[in-house]
């Protein structure tokens, strides 16, 4: 059985060697650019250039409190999106009526670019986290409402027969049948949702804050520290990726027999 | 040859499962026209008998095997099951569709204690009894697989399995086998004649395949299409159980035969 995982494992590690040398490549034609072609530091720096940055930003510590906060600010937005979005969906995909005098507003809502509405919340909620959280929710909601509101519509008829037939109640075939449906659709919203409440809080950070990886964005790009802004991407893709994959593992586990995407039939 | 008369007669005493009294549906299409799913139809299922509805597809057969489920209202007619008029309430059948329509978050035998949960049986129960019907169609070992890691033909008998979960006294059955394949369907053939001789169920069993029908059941309601109403209902009065060589006999043929004149007969009619 052990035995079986190793070559499995293994057999994986020598399949993603393409994808790691497309990396690789990448990292080398960059770096090469940027000294052949002499391209000054505060336009372009090179890879090499930035990974000094990089470390240097873990080893003096100087990452992690804006790290911390904008962590704070997705996790709390993704959260908020995460209960406002599944409950709200939920009524409006059980709800016939519910869905006939709100859903034509959700969707125009939906046509609005959220991160427009920023700026608002700024002068509602303060410079503090409360406005980035707020926009962070904001823009992860929608997905994760549409997602659940076309997840229990499109709930296989069959399965309704069946729990008709076996005259469950509402709150029964709601519970044992209709929610556990949706969940394959579910995590596959809640993965576009955690990016896009970092792409949330971010921009909410641009408009005006004193911490985050994107008022850090700001700082460095005003006194035009190339690499520095890179270091900052770097941190926000581990974090994004992270937020991902520890989602997927998540669909996974309760989501198993998903097929969809990020279904997780690895 | 036989006709229904003589299973009427004999078992006219006992108030019957099932008894449908000029039952009708239809719909509208999306042009506005009238369609004639089902016209007129009358019959009656006696207790413990196995009832094939056979038809071509589109003749409505599922249509009346929903109507009987109480799954949809019938335009005209009563439906009258276990002694209730449907207009009142669901009836307690257990029915299987030709998909299985298992729940894939669950392992097999928590599909089958659905039903059970739903009515409130407590854990202990439902486990204690889905654990026998899992090995009554053959699956035991096969608990806690799930529905993902079973065969198309295991999946339909964990769908069985769940259908008589409640012990109805009526089993709705959908063209059950219609799915899978010759060799599958064959074998599950036999083992649902051992089930319905062990749980002594009345089955009604839709199917369109000749053979399936002759195979097992002790009446068969041929039906024709557009608009689906019943042109013969035919005994097979061949002894239980039957061995699965019966199907080459000559005996086996005059019976297919005969169901095949019936159901040629309903074609030209329609």
């Amino acid at each position: 059985m052990s035995g079986l995982h190793t070559k499995k494992t293994l057999g994986d590690a020598i399949g993603r060697i393409p994808i790691l040398m497309t990396l690789v490549g990448l990292l080398v034609v960059w770096e090469a650019a940027v000294n052949c072609f002499a391209i000054p530091q505060f336009i372009l720096p090179g890879p090499i250039m930035i990974s000094k940055k990089v470390l240097s930003d873990f080893t003096s510590g100087l990452i992690f409190p804006h790290l911390y906060v904008t962590l704070v600010e997705v996790i709390a937005g993704f959260l908020l999106a995460c209960i406002f979005g599944i409950s709200i969906g939920a009524a409006i995909g059980l709800s016939p009526f519910l869905e006939k005098i709100l859903y034509p507003y959700i969707v125009a809502l939906e046509t609005i670019p959220k991160v427009a509405i920023a700026p608002l919340l700024i002068i509602w909620a303060g410079f503090g986290i409360h406005s980035k959280i707020i926009t962070a929710a904001l823009i992860a909601f929608f997905p994760i409402l549409v997602n659940v509101v076309a997840g229990l519509k499109t709930v296989d008829p069959r399965r309704v027969l069946l729990m008709r037939s076996l005259k469950a109640s509402k709150w029964q075939t709601f519970a044992k049948m209709r929610l556990p449906s949706i969940l394959p659709h579910l995590f596959a919203a809640l993965e576009i949702a955690v990016i896009f409440s970092i792409i949330g809080a971010i921009v909410g950070e641009f408009l005006g804050s004193a911490r985050g990886l994107g008022s850090l964005v700001i700082q460095r790009q005003a006194s035009i520290d190339v690499a520095g802004v890179f270091s900052v991407l770097f941190y926000l893709a581990v974090m994004g990726i992270s937020l991902n994959l520890g989602l997927r593992q998540f669909t996974r586990r309760f989501a198993f027999w998903s097929k969809g995407p990020g279904g997780g039939s690895v | 040859m036989r006709s229904e008369s003589i299973s009427t007669a004999l078992t006219s005493n006992e108030s019957p499962v099932c008894e449908l009294t000029e039952v009708s549906k239809f719909y509208l299409s999306q042009d506005g026209t009238k369609v004639i799913a089902l016209e007129n139809i009358s019959c009656r299922v006696e207790p413990g008998q196995f009832v094939s509805v056979l038809g071509p597809s589109g003749c409505g057969k599922s249509t009346l095997l929903m109507i009987i489920a109480g799954l949809i209202q019938p335009s005209q007619g009563r439906v009258i099951v276990q002694d209730k008029d449907l207009r009142d309430a669901l009836p307690d059948i257990g029915i299987v569709f030709q998909d299985a329509v298992l729940f894939p978050w669950r392992t097999a035998l928590q599909n089958v204690e659905l039903p059970g949960e739903i009515v409130g049986e407590t854990r202990a129960q439902r486990r204690g009894a889905a654990q026998e019907l899992l090995q009554l169609v053959g699956l035991a070992g096969f608990e806690r697989k799930f529905p993902n890691e079973l065969s198309g033909g295991m999946q339909q008998r964990v769908a069985i399995a769940r259908a008589l979960m409640r012990s109805p006294s009526l089993l709705l059955m959908d063209e059950p086998f219609g799915a899978l394949d010759a060799m599958t369907r064959e074998q599950l053939n036999l083992e649902l004649q051992q089930i319905s001789l062990q749980s002594k169920s009345t089955i009604i069993f839709v199917t369109h395949s000749i053979a399936e029908a002759a195979f097992l059941s002790d009446r068969v309601i041929v039906m024709s299409g557009r608009p689906g109403t019943i042109k013969d209902t035919i005994a097979i009065d061949i002894p239980r159980p039957r061995p699965i060589e019966l199907i080459t006999s000559d005996r086996f043929g005059t019976w297919v035969q005969h169901l095949r004149h019936a159901l040629d007969h309903s074609e030209v009619g329609a």
